[in-house]
């Protein structure tokens, strides 16, 4: 088991973002948590990230803890926020090399691990552009590209493909795809489609609750739709606890 | 050592800002010259090139407060700072690797200038190098000012809080005018701000009055290690939520 979460809570005085969440996450699982603005994924992943400490219960990261270890769990992972978040200034190539010497890596293993990433992501040609000149498209790329460069055993993206055109997310998609099974990735998205395309399962989250979850297949034969998308509007409906 | 990496990164990031070399180095060059040719012609205690030099170096200085301010700002924006909490990189880490880079941008500042002054008439002996020493704690008063904004406020609010700063700092400095020639609370605001003791601690150490310097200068740590402090608490508080 990579990620098992235990009645992790989350709350803002009285307000409750996160209620009592429980699941378990396999090792290489490509899962994905869907749900309306607001519904407490981003809140989620910053508790799992250990970027927001939870007010009750706790998730397990490969055995750590994010309550209690917290510099063990950040050494596991990596996330791509859901803006692009690249040092604009700095070349492709400066970029990876830069998170991957703050993960420990040497000068010259940072050099040879940026290399092999930029290979992996077809950013080679690019190397030496600012990533401030980049594409929306292509700032994604190298974006999970940085994510992905201290090899962690879990990965987090917020809203991978926000605001891109059709063309740019399919190839993002793609890049996506070829991660399956390497290495364990949470994905929250708001494109459900996304989600149908690239997970092995869903997670369905409104109001801080998780609502359902499963493949879609399961998804689909346990509420009896056709579509995730009658699934998740029934699901996230106003009113619905 | 992860700090060297992310110093590194913040030091192309400001530097590779062609507005960086114009405001930061080119404007107290201009300025000082503009004074030096107005004491010329209308001759004025204040403006002979042993005063006006420590007064318009320490002016530079609220530059190195507009850089680190508006750097920090936009790594939160971008959400650059929150890919940055995730990594193992500690709080110190953040801290010395903001600071580095503007301690060389500051030693910069000063060689120019210093270089400005000299073909201005400026007599370079022993006290230069004392007057340096000065400049660098100085220096540390400006940075501190720019994490702390930055820490507090996004880039926007900081370009804006900056057009008020840089002309309190000034006005208050009695770089231009001395404070005396107004007196009342404008004299009694500026001595309890740490402007005009940066410049005085300057000045002293440039006219070889090394017995003058340290209460000034004084004033300049103290309000220094509140500033850094500050920073710090809110680097933590943000860093945990």
């Amino acid at each position: 088991m990579t990620i098992e979460v235990r009645n992790l809570t989350k709350a803002y005085k009285d307000k409750v973002v996160v209620d009592d969440l429980s699941l378990q996450i396999q090792n290489g699982e490509f899962f994905a948590l869907l749900g309306s603005n607001g519904a407490g994924k981003t809140t989620t992943i910053k508790m799992f990230s250990c970027l927001s400490a939870p007010t009750r219960g706790d998730a397990f990261l490969s055995e750590d803890s994010i309550v209690s270890a917290r510099e063990a769990v950040k050494q596991k992972i990596n996330v791509s926020p859901q803006e692009t978040a690249v040092a604009p200034n700095l070349t492709v190539q400066e970029n990876l090399e830069f998170i991957a010497r703050i993960y420990g890596s040497g000068k010259e293993q940072a050099r040879n691990m940026a290399l092999e990433i930029m290979a992996e992501f077809s950013l080679l040609d690019k190397a030496k552009t600012k990533a401030k000149t980049l594409s929306g498209g292509w700032q994604r790329r190298l974006s999970i590209a940085m994510a992905l460069i201290s090899n962690p055993e879990i990965l987090f993206l917020d809203e991978p493909t926000l605001g891109l055109d059709v063309r740019a997310r399919r190839s993002l998609w793609k890049v996506l795809e070829d991660l399956k099974g390497k290495v364990t990735v949470v994905l929250t998205t708001h494109y459900l489609d996304e989600a149908e395309a690239l997970a092995d399962r869903i997670g369905i989250m409104h109001q801080g609750r998780l609502q359902a979850i499963g493949t879609v297949n399961e998804l689909k034969e346990q509420y009896d739709m056709e579509s995730l998308e009658d699934i998740f509007l029934a699901l996230t409906e106003e009113g619905v606890q | 050592m992860r700090f060297v990496a992310f110093a590194s990164r913040n030091q192309k990031e400001i530097v590779r800002d062609p507005l960086t070399i114009m405001f930061g180095v080119g404007l107290p060059v201009v300025i000082m010259w503009l004074f030096t040719m107005m004491q010329k012609n209308m001759p004025m205690e204040l403006y002979k090139i042993e005063n006006l030099t420590p007064g318009v170096i320490v002016f530079s200085f609220a530059f190195l407060t507009l850089f680190s301010g508006m750097l920090i700002g936009k790594d939160k924006g971008s959400s650059f700072l929150m890919r940055i909490f995730v990594s193992p990189l500690k709080p110190s880490d953040y801290i010395i690797g903001y600071t580095i880079p503007l301690i060389f941008i500051a030693i910069m500042q000063i060689v120019v200038c210093f270089i400005a002054a000299y073909f201005l008439e400026l007599k370079l002996d022993w006290n230069v190098i004392v007057a340096i020493g000065v400049l660098l704690v100085n220096a540390l008063l400006y940075i501190g000012f720019g994490l702390m904004l930055g820490t507090f406020f996004t880039d926007k609010q900081v370009g804006g809080i900056f057009a008020l700063f840089v002309n309190i700092a000034t006005w208050l400095s009695g770089t231009w005018f001395t404070v005396d020639m107004i007196g009342g609370v404008f004299e009694k605001v500026a001595s309890v701000l740490p402007f005009v003791h940066a410049v005085d601690a300057t000045r002293f150490a440039l006219q070889g009055e090394y017995s003058e310097i340290w209460v000034p200068l004084l004033w300049v740590v103290g309000y220094t290690i509140v500033l850094y402090l500050i920073a710090i608490v809110g680097f933590r508080k943000k860093m945990s939520d």
